[in-house]
């Protein structure tokens, strides 16, 4: 039986997502066993991070500057604002490298359900943001579901203004995936928005 | 173990620890009815337990009383135009927050989810805008008169004729005629002549125009509203309100050439 410092330690890590009291335990045994290579990185890391992470005031993204490091880049242009859900949205787009603007992550999405309504997701501060940045368009990379689009349409209402373009993503076929295995709604999705293909 | 299979289409998808979702159908025999999904969260199913979906479910449970699993198949995916047109969306899902906030759990209601899914199909299908909205404004007047709330739309409650009917007492919820409005015509609710019973069909069933369409979901939205038609204190959803926005804005619409 592990002591309670070790105990606590399992139970925290098993409140993560993917990971169960079962596999906490292995994650800590690996932890303990590899001490100088693993726990003690760790646990600086993990002290770093809790002492420095904020959200920035710009956009909504997590990091350890104020502003972000997307949003302090001077390189990036600040006339394309890509709206996201959360952080998590952002740090994908990111990932791809291809996009070189900037971001607004909205925190959620509108939520009959929960009862999330417009008022709730910070639509004003994104409005500020319009005119000091001289912002072109806006891209909606919102999720294919009903709330998402349902978002994007009401964020789009909004947003409504002469010289702003607001765009959506389009919705098709993955890259690298077979017809035969894709849902009807995307199918469907990527027949609608077919295009010529031109020489 | 219990177990039944039915036709539904979904209401709501709530998810529910990290891999399944708590999903709330409209079915064809069962009424609403909820259960868990699991793997709802997954990629395979985030599509279907998307809200208007239609699906072939099975429900399983140990005990009638139990929230029980459900498996759920797409029989009829949201179209594109439904995801793409807001006005469309915006119908989509007012239709399903009322219907999850309206219909009593476990209690069928087999020709109002037959008019449910008629709205939401003609909600993706191409056509004329009057039409689609329509279909939901009719709906929401069955399902009042499901909940024990019927409009009494077939003649006038003062002279009992059946002929120029313009009004609903926002009372009784039955008709009045435009002659004998008279002076109380401004305390009425104006009763456009498409959600008569007997103009379900076209081309009686074609509103004239957008003024027609929110002063059908202005006499609807009137009675849901009453605390004691929808159940608990959140009154109409919020997604009702934006629909009802969004079709003024038709209203304000300047008419082509």
């Amino acid at each position: 039986m592990p002591g309670e410092a070790i105990d606590r330690l399992i139970q925290t890590l098993a409140r993560l997502p993917g990971l169960g009291p079962r596999s906490a335990r292995r994650a800590v045994l690996v932890l303990l066993r590899r001490r100088a290579a693993l726990l003690e990185p760790l646990r600086d890391a993990l002290a770093l991070v809790a002492e420095t992470a904020r959200d920035c005031p710009v956009c909504g993204n997590i990091d350890t500057t104020t502003p972000c490091a997307v949003c302090a880049d001077p390189g990036r242009d600040a006339g394309l604002i890509c709206v996201v859900r959360d952080v998590a949205d952002l740090w994908a787009l990111e990932r791809t490298g291809s996009f070189r603007g900037r971001y607004h992550v909205l925190g959620g999405l509108l939520s009959a359900l929960d009862g999330i309504g417009p008022d709730d997701l910070g639509l004003e501060r994104l409005e500020a943001r319009l005119g000091p940045d001289q912002v072109r368009e806006i891209i909606l990379a919102l999720p294919a579901t009903v709330e998402g689009q349902t978002t994007a349409h009401v964020v789009a209402d909004r947003l409504e203004r002469p010289g702003l373009i607001v765009s959506g993503l389009a919705h098709g076929v993955p890259l690298g995936s077979e017809l035969d295995y894709l849902d009807d709604g995307t199918l469907n999705a990527a027949l609608t928005a077919r295009r010529p293909l031109q020489g | 173990m219990i177990a039944w299979e039915d036709t539904g289409i979904v209401l709501s998808a709530r998810p529910h620890g990290e891999h399944a979702v708590l999903l709330s159908l409209f079915t064809a025999t069962h009424g609403r009815h909820a259960g868990l999904v699991p793997g709802g969260q997954g990629r395979a199913l985030r599509g279907t337990v998307q809200p208007g979906t239609g699906v072939r479910a099975l429900w399983r449970a140990r005990l009638e009383t139990h929230l029980g699993t459900l498996q759920v198949e797409a029989t009829s995916p949201l179209t594109p135009l439904l995801l793409g047109e807001r006005d469309r969306l915006a119908a989509l899902v007012s239709l399903c927050a009322v219907a999850e906030r309206a219909l009593p759990e476990r209690d069928p209601h087999d020709a109002l989810y037959h008019a449910f899914a008629a709205a939401i199909a003609s909600l993706g299908a191409p056509g004329d805008r009057l039409t689609w909205a329509a279909a939901v404004a009719r709906w929401e007047r069955d399902l009042l008169e499901d909940l024990g709330f019927g409009l009494d739309l077939g003649a006038c409650a003062l002279t009992g004729t059946p002929d120029d009917l313009a009004y609903v007492s926002p009372r009784s919820g039955r008709a009045v005629s435009r002659a004998a409005a008279g002076p109380w015509r401004d305390r009425l609710l104006p009763l456009p002549a498409f959600l008569r019973p007997e103009t379900n069909d076209p081309p009686a069933g074609i509103p004239a125009g957008p003024a027609d369409i929110v002063a059908a979901l202005n006499l609807t939205g009137h009675f849901l509203a009453r605390p004691d038609v929808l159940s608990g204190p959140l009154g109409l959803p919020a997604a009702r309100q934006r629909l009802l926005d969004r079709l003024r804005r038709w209203e304000e619409e300047v008419p082509g050439p």
